[in-house]
């Protein structure tokens, strides 16, 4: 956990809501795990305060780059899309724990939810890379935000998008989904993020068909370094809750573990 | 030759190597990777309770305005692991220690300050009487000078290590408090908690922290915490920590005008994880700029 200031490439619109930050990490010696992620300061001055956590969207090792997919929601994520090539990026990172692929689960299936589709690219690169088979469920409010499933695909993932717009993004829509790539496809474990309905259906399914999954977490975060006590959520263990800090002990857990509230 | 520029500052009977300190829960032993512990005045960890205790609900932090709300609460795993764990963790610094406590009655506070007070590893205690009491309508025992004087009163007699009443910014005058608190034997005052504050999205109607309300903190409390730090100046000789909105080294040169002799870094360390010894090396360079051989030269001297 360093503060790096590093040269923007390019920071880009990608669709109506979507935009895409790439940032040159050649300075910057720590290794970056899919899963990880920074927390950004988005302007320079004192307002939007503080600063805004986003996951690593694509973890480029052979020309020393990062990307981020991000949406821009409010004042904060407004501000980074004004930030141009050339110019510094602040980043606090790479910050927590990121996706473990176990060796022997050599078919993975991910549901990503919004933007929740972020962190979850990187980890189907993971997989490309190391020859673990990846099937992904995208879901969306509509088609426009779902331009990154084209880069899962150069991942080498077979893609399933379903939107609000075409009324397939219901969770039991995506169930009898799941229940059918699960069967077909032999899958070995899950993995989850942007959805709370979503995350409460992989925990269901992931007992019943006994698969081990992670799942990412998004809280606010004040500090992102363990301080402030801001980000914190239950895991629950033998039988016991324990509150975790998502920056520090997460932003990934197990599936299982994790109290949806 | 660069002249020797002193920025020794002392809380009581403790000397600090300068006058940067973190703010109570705002600062933590992860911090380490970004931060040179051993370049500031001291360390205080987050505000310890007897018992373990859960803290409030999520959001806990929404910002504002040049600053934060924060609802916390006081999350704690009580002070058998804060002994066990917490203070190994940060004595391994060669700078002081000073616990900040954090009770519901003035027994508690005297029994915990006790165990504290005699540990080998702390060098000074931190009063949080700016949280509320439950025993006492909710009020913070800071809001009252009375419960003040007696809570330091009965704190002095258990104890011999300095004693830092940190003030709640929540009352109508600081200058009694301050007061008061001097009277019952404190060391030193920390001047101020955060400001009680509340917000509200307008779309859904909400309160922006799940608790409700929470404390404001950043550099929009900034003047208030300065105007605080002058007036209780005017009616004590205790050295006084300032605390609330600091961002940079002139905003600590500012409150040492207004007659603080040490100050706390809360919230910058949230957007700069150095803003503690960036701070520390600012006011080494005013020092430097206006030729200030000793940080007492400047401590009160604003001119008005
Ligand atoms: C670990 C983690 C990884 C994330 N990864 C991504 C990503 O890859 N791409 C992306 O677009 N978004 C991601 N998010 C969400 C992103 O942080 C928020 O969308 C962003 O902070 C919104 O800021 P804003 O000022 O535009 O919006 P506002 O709504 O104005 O923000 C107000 C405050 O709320 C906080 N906030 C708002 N939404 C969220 C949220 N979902 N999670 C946490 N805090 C929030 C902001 O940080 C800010 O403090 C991630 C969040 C977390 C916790
Ligand atoms: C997240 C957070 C947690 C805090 N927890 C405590 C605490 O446990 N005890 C305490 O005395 N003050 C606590 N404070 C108040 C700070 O110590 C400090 O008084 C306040 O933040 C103002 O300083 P700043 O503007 O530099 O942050 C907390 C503040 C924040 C932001
Ligand atoms: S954001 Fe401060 S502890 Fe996680």
């Amino acid at each position: 956990m360093k503060q790096h200031l590093l040269p923007i490439i390019s920071n880009v619109q990608v669709s109506s809501r979507y935009w895409h930050m790439k940032i040159d990490t050649t300075e910057m010696n720590e290794t970056i795990e899919p899963g990880q992620f920074f927390h950004i300061r988005c302007s320079e001055g004192i307002f939007p305060f503080l600063r805004r956590p986003f996951s690593i969207y694509r973890i480029n090792k052979e020309d020393d780059t990062i990307e981020f997919l991000y949406l821009v929601k409010g004042e904060g994520t407004k501000d980074l899309t004004r930030k141009k090539p050339g110019d510094t990026a602040d980043l606090l990172g790479p910050l927590g724990y990121g996706f473990q692929l176990q060796p022997e689960c050599d078919d993975i299936l991910l549901t990503a939810r919004g933007v929740g589709i972020a962190t979850l690219a990187a980890l189907a690169q993971e997989a490309g890379r190391k020859g673990v088979r990846c099937t992904a469920i995208l879901s969306a409010r509509s088609r426009d935000d779902l331009l990154a499933a084209e880069t899962l695909q150069d991942f080498g993932a077979e893609v399933h998008k379903v939107t609000e717009e075409e009324g397939t993004s219901g969770v039991d829509s995506v169930e009898s989904l799941m229940r059918d790539i699960i069967n077909r496809k032999n899958i070995k474990a899950l993995y989850t993020c942007g959805s709370r309905r979503l995350s409460r259906l992989n925990q269901r399914l992931a007992e019943e068909y006994k698969l081990p999954g992670e799942i990412a977490l998004e809280e606010q975060m004040g500090c992102a370094m363990g301080a402030c006590f801001a980000c914190v959520c239950d895991l629950e263990e033998d039988g016991k809750q324990r509150s975790v800090r998502v920056c520090l002990e997460g932003p990934v857990f197990p599936l299982e573990k994790v109290v949806i509230s | 030759m660069i002249a020797q520029r002193n920025m020794e500052v002392s809380i009581g009977s403790l000397s600090l190597q300068n006058p940067v300190m973190p703010a109570s829960g705002a600062f933590g032993p992860e911090m380490h990777e970004a931060l040179d512990f051993n370049k500031i005045g001291a360390i205080i960890p987050k505000s310890i309770t007897k018992h373990p205790q859960p803290g409030n609900d999520t959001p806990r932090v929404c910002e504002t305005h040049g600053g934060m709300i924060n609802s916390i609460g006081i999350q704690s795993k009580g002070l058998d692991v804060y002994l066990s764990k917490t203070i190994p963790e940060f004595s391994a610094y060669d700078v002081p220690l000073i616990s900040s406590i954090s009770a519901e009655s003035i027994d508690e506070f005297c029994e915990m300050s006790d165990v504290l007070g005699s540990h080998p590893d702390i060098d000074a205690l931190e009063l949080n009487i700016s949280c509320p009491n439950l025993k006492g309508d909710g009020l913070a025992f800071g809001m009252d000078a009375e419960v003040t004087r007696e809570l330091l009163t009965r704190v002095r007699q258990v104890t011999d290590v300095p004693l830092i009443a940190k003030l709640t910014p929540n009352v109508t005058s600081i200058q009694e408090i301050a007061k008061a608190a001097d009277a019952g034997g404190a060391d030193a005052l920390t001047v101020a908690n955060t400001i009680l504050a509340m917000a509200i999205d307008t779309e859904t109607k909400k309160p922006m922290v799940g608790n409700v309300m929470g404390g404001l903190s950043g550099p929009a409390v900034k003047p208030i915490m300065v105007r605080m730090i002058y007036q209780t100046s005017q009616v004590t000789d205790l050295p006084i920590i300032g605390c609330g909105g600091i961002m940079n080294g002139t905003d600590a040169i500012e409150m040492i005008l207004a007659g603080a002799s040490a100050v706390q870094v809360g919230t910058a360390s949230f957007i700069t994880p150095t803003a503690l010894t960036d701070v520390v090396q600012e006011i080494r360079d005013y020092m430097e700029r206006h030729d200030v051989k000793n940080i007492y030269d400047l401590v009160g001297s604003v001119e008005c």
